[in-house]
This record gives structure tokens, C-alpha cells and sequence, in this order.
């Protein structure tokens, strides 16, 4: 029996051989660049490698020195851990909140709503104004405000002083949250069939939330699953906010996270080894966190 | 608040719960004023960038320039004639990034997709699980072992050390594959077969004008990464370097550039953002698309 279905499968493979060539240049280049490189960083891991000597295996060495023997890495784990559930759920909410109520306006006051809330996504180096508007002497935007206010004396050190640090990295990620996952709810919630509502209503569905919670969610739930893979990467790796608002290395490393500690030994250090073994972790950390979720939204409606 | 859709239409219109008037009211009111609160930085941006030096210092400082001067975008040239290496070559250099990058990743990935959602070869399900997975592999993890694998390839310091990872990334096939899957039945596909039409003369004349809004988002979502790519560790001569690069390299000098790094991230965030308004109702419909199907 298996010898038949091995045959065959070769058969098959043979007689696609044109479908396989039509995905070569996709799947060569998605190979190379997206997948070897997770596979290779798990390897490395367990290697002392400075990219000009080769590769030399040190076992759990790395993982060791990381998890007991690295301050700085437990403090980057906090502030992660702290910045990721800020802006990873309440972004993924805010997505869900903003695109649901946007659905109920007009095309023209929906579009233009649309292309505001996405904008800052896509402004690329634009959020560095925020450096402006929270910048620490007496002309920042914020201060001047809060100055007249009279809630301050002094100008506050938004962007250096640890109080306010991550507080104020947190706001520009929300403001930038809105990308790709935003867009699949606005359109998910537009697809929706009508017919349902009506069935929904004669089955005694009486209030907007009983409807939103028993119709419209479970009827978007791929588009939710999406929209939680989109908020994963986005809490993980808008870690550049941080960096790029708070500098590196920031103030008592305040605003250090897991993804500024593997770029201060892949690129500076050059610590190959260490480096891939921080990636490793964090790689972990994803995609048990999706499947996790995942497992969760499959609650919906329910 | 006229604005506001007559209710009673609405109602008629659909079939599902309606928010009352005030309701109604109450949610354009706050979604108005996150707007305003999300576009301040923008706001912001654009009036710093035509405020003349003395409006730029002023204290307390205004929001809006009073005389506006294009004296930033002046300096803005005056500094990019200075630069060592000649301004054009790094406009060249993003243009090309992006044009290439973009041409090609929306062709593999359009091919790849559409085969992946059509056709059944051993291997299909299991390469679209690793294209669905992969989507969370961010570059922060795959960027320090992609520049290893770039230098062994050769091509280090070249185009090709961004555009290539590029043709590589999940999320264009990932959303090319869904859209086909829900837009072209499979009988069209059968009947071209029928009448002799090869795979690549399906995919190029039967397909991709039946797409034309997924690729056009790939295209969006190509030049929203290529066009801000800085380079980083993987372009290391200044004539090879971006044009975000460099314009950050100008701004990065301190407060008496304020004005002058204003009008730089003006004129780089044009072109991603004029690009999606141009084309946002063909990438709202493939997004419809997006959802991860257990």
C-alpha cells in the first residue's frame, strides 16, 4: 500500500514539475530570507560565532549567560513584556472598536476616517515629531502646554527621564497601530452578510452588543485571527519607536527592549552566537502567544 | 454634524441594528476628535516645515505658521547640493529599490499565490501553513542572520541585499493566495484549460485582470517598505545609500535643523500616503480577503 502511494506521489511531483517552477523564484528567495534564517539563528544558538572565525559549539552556554548572568536582559524582558501587552491588546481592541464604529457612516465620511486612522502607519520616519512635541526643554509642545496650564513648573525630561520614557513610546506606538489588521477589520465588517442580521433578529438578538458579540464577531473571526497576527509583530517589533524616540542606549535602560538588545549584539558586537539566542527566545515567545491566541478567539460568539 | 447619515434611510437600507441619533451623534463626535488627535503630528509637521527660523523659536510657540516661507525645502536642496555624494544618486538608488523591488515581488508573489490557491501538487498545504506562520517572522529576528547570508551571496553594499529579502517576505503571497481563492471560481479556470490556454497564459490574461485590486495593494504595501528603507547594515558605501537615509543623515544634525528635518519627513511621507488615498478602495476589498481561515 505504501509503495503505491509513494509512487504516485512521485508521479504527481513529476507531472507539476511547471507549477513548482512557477513558485521557484518566490519560494527560493521566502526560503533564503525568511525561513532558513529562523532556522539557522535556533542552530547558531548553541554556537560561541563572530562571524570571522567559524562556528564553535558551546551548547547552552549562550541561553545560560542570558537567563542568569544578563541584567540588562531581564530589564529588556520587563520592558518588552510592558510595551508588548500596552500596545499589542489595546491596539488590537482600538482596531476592532475604531473599524466597527467607522462601518455605520456614510462611504465618504468612512473613507476619509479610514485613511486618517491608517495614515501614521505609513508615514514611515514621521513619528521623530514626537521628539518635537515631547522634546525635554521649555519650547516641547507638551511642556509649553502644561506650563500654562499650570499643572508644571518645570519643563519635564519626557524623552529621558525614566518616569516618562515608556509611557510616551507607548502613545506614538498606538497612534502607529492602526496598519494592515485595522484595514481587514474595516473590510471584514463591510463583507458581513445582511441576511444574517435579519435572521438574528427574528431569533430575538435585541441590543447592538448582543449582535456585535453573537453575529458580527464570529462572522469576522478570520479577519480576527489576522488582525492578531498583525498585532503580535507590531508589539514586538515596533520596538524602534523606543530606540529611535529614547535612543540607544537609553536612560538606565529604561527604554531597552529584547529587540534593541539582539540589534546591540547581531550588529555592534557582533556576537553572533548570543545574539541568535535572543532572537530564538523571542521567536519562541511569538508564536506560543499566537497559538494562544488563536486558541482564545475561537471563543468568540460563544 | 450634518454630516451625519439620515437615520430612517439607513434603517431601510440594512437589515442590521442601527445606533439611535445620539448614539449616533455621540460616536462621529469622538471618532472626529481621535482624528484630529491622530492627525496632529501631521498637523504639526506641515507648518513647522513652511515656518520661517524666527516662528520656528518663537515662545510660547505657535501651531499654525502665520508667514509661511518655502525656505526649509530651499535649504532642504541647498544642503542634499552639498552632500559628498551627488543628491540624484540617492533618489536613484530609492526609485530603484522600490521600483525593482516592488515589480518583482508583486509578479512572484501574484504567480505564487495563484498557483498555491489553484492548483493541487503534493506540498501545497504544507508550504501555505509556512507562508501563514511565517507572516510573524519579523525582520528584527531574520535581519542579523539575512546579513551573514548576504555577504556569502555576494551582495553585500548592493540593491539586490534589499530587494531580494523582499521577493522573499510571506505577507504579498499570503494576501494574493486568499483574494484568489475567494474571487475566481474555478469553472473560468477550466474552461480556458479547455480551450488550450497554458498555466502562464491563465495567470497572465485570465487572472491577474481578474486581481487587479490585490495586486495594486501588493504594489501599495511594497513601496510603504521600500520606499522608507534606510539600508541599515546592508548598505554600506554612501552612494549606495537611500534617499530616507540620507535625509535623516541631514536632519539628524540637531535643533537648527527643526525646520529643515520637517520639510524632509513631509516630502518622504508623501509618496506612501498619496499612493494609498489614490488606491484605498482597491486595497479595502482585497483586505476583505486577509482573514486566517482555521
Amino acid at each position: 500500500m505504501k509503495k503505491i502511494t509513494k509512487a504516485s506521489t512521485g508521479k504527481q511531483i513529476k507531472k507539476s514539475w511547471r507549477l513548482y517552477l512557477c513558485l521557484l523564484p518566490f519560494l527560493s528567495c521566502f526560503f533564503l530570507f525568511t525561513i532558513f534564517p529562523v532556522i539557522r539563528s535556533v542552530i547558531y544558538s548553541f554556537c560561541y560565532y563572530n562571524v570571522l572565525q567559524p562556528a564553535k559549539f558551546v551548547g547552552l552556554q549562550n541561553y545560560k549567560n542570558l537567563l542568569i548572568n544578563d541584567d540588562v536582559f531581564v530589564k529588556a524582558c520587563i520592558n518588552t513584556v510592558v510595551f508588548a501587552v500596552f500596545t499589542g491588546p489595546v491596539g488590537y481592541l482600538l482596531s476592532i472598536m475604531l473599524a466597527w464604529m467607522i462601518n455605520d457612516f456614510r462611504h465618504t465620511v468612512r473613507t476619509i476616517l479610514v485613511i486618517i486612522f491608517y495614515a501614521p502607519s505609513i508615514s514611515g520616519q514621521l513619528f521623530v515629531i514626537w521628539q518635537l512635541i515631547f522634546s525635554g526643554d521649555s519650547q516641547g509642545y507638551a511642556n509649553v502646554i502644561l506650563t500654562r496650564l499650570g499643572i508644571i513648573n518645570e519643563p519635564i525630561q519626557w524623552l529621558t527621564d525614566p518616569k516618562y520614557m515608556m509611557t510616551i513610546c507607548i502613545i506614538v506606538a498606538l497612534w502607529m497601530s492602526l496598519g494592515p489588521g485595522f484595514l481587514s477589520f474595516v473590510a471584514g465588517f463591510q463583507g458581513v452578510d445582511r441576511g444574517i442580521y435579519e435572521a438574528a433578529a427574528i431569533d430575538g438578538i435585541t441590543n447592538r452588543y448582543q449582535e456585535l458579540w453573537f453575529i458580527t464577531l464570529p462572522a469576522i473571526k478570520p479577519q480576527m485571527m489576522f488582525g492578531a497576527v498583525m498585532s503580535i509583530t507590531s508589539a514586538f517589533g515596533s520596538a524602534v519607536v523606543l530606540q529611535t524616540l529614547c535612543g540607544f542606549p537609553s536612560t538606565d535602560y529604561a527604554a531597552h527592549t529584547i529587540v534593541t538588545h539582539l540589534q546591540d549584539y547581531g550588529t555592534i558586537r557582533f556576537d553572533m552566537g548570543y545574539a541568535c539566542a535572543i532572537s530564538s527566545i523571542l521567536f519562541l515567545v511569538m508564536v506560543l502567544l499566537n497559538k494562544y491566541i488563536q486558541k482564545m478567539l475561537r471563543g468568540v460568539g460563544q | 454634524m450634518r454630516k451625519l447619515p439620515k437615520e430612517p434611510r439607513l434603517a431601510k437600507r440594512r437589515k442590521q441594528l442601527n445606533r439611535s441619533g445620539a448614539g449616533n451623534a455621540l460616536s462621529f463626535t469622538f471618532l472626529a476628535l481621535l482624528g484630529l488627535a491622530m492627525l496632529f503630528p501631521f498637523v504639526y509637521a506641515i507648518n513647522n516645515a513652511f515656518k520661517p527660523l524666527n516662528e520656528l523659536f518663537i515662545y510660547p510657540p505657535k501651531l499654525f505658521v502665520q508667514h509661511p516661507t518655502s525656505d526649509n525645502f530651499t535649504q532642504l536642496f541647498t544642503l542634499m547640493s552639498e552632500s559628498s555624494v551627488a543628491f540624484t544618486r540617492y533618489i536613484y538608488n530609492t526609485l530603484f529599490i522600490t521600483v525593482t523591488g516592488t515589480f518583482g515581488h508583486v509578479i512572484f508573489a501574484s504567480l505564487a499565490g495563484f498557483v498555491l490557491s489553484k492548483y493541487e501538487f503534493p506540498g501545497r498545504k504544507a508550504i501555505f501553513t509556512v507562508v501563514t506562520t511565517s507572516l510573524m517572522f519579523i525582520s528584527q529576528i531574520t535581519g542579523i542572520i539575512n546579513y551573514i547570508t548576504i555577504s556569502q551571496l555576494g551582495i553585500l553594499d548592493t540593491a539586490f541585499a534589499v530587494i531580494l529579502p523582499a521577493f522573499g517576505s510571506s505577507m504579498g503571497v499570503f494576501l494574493m493566495k486568499q483574494f484568489v481563492d475567494s474571487m475566481i471560481p474555478n469553472p473560468v479556470l477550466e474552461s480556458a484549460q479547455v480551450d488550450g490556454a497554458g498555466l502562464l497564459r491563465i495567470f497572465w490574461k485570465i487572472v491577474m485582470p481578474m486581481v487587479k485590486p490585490a495586486w495594486i495593494t501588493l504594489i501599495i504595501f511594497d513601496i510603504q517598505a521600500l520606499w522608507n528603507i534606510d539600508g541599515g547594515i546592508y548598505l554600506i558605501s554612501e552612494q549606495n545609500k537611500t534617499l530616507s537615509y540620507a535625509l535623516s543623515q541631514i536632519t539628524a544634525s540637531g535643533i537648527s535643523r527643526t525646520g529643515v528635518a520637517s520639510a524632509a519627513s513631509v516630502i518622504i511621507m508623501t509618496v506612501p500616503i498619496i499612493t494609498f488615498i489614490i488606491s484605498q478602495s482597491n486595497v479595502v476589498e482585497t483586505m476583505a480577503a486577509s482573514g486566517i481561515k482555521e
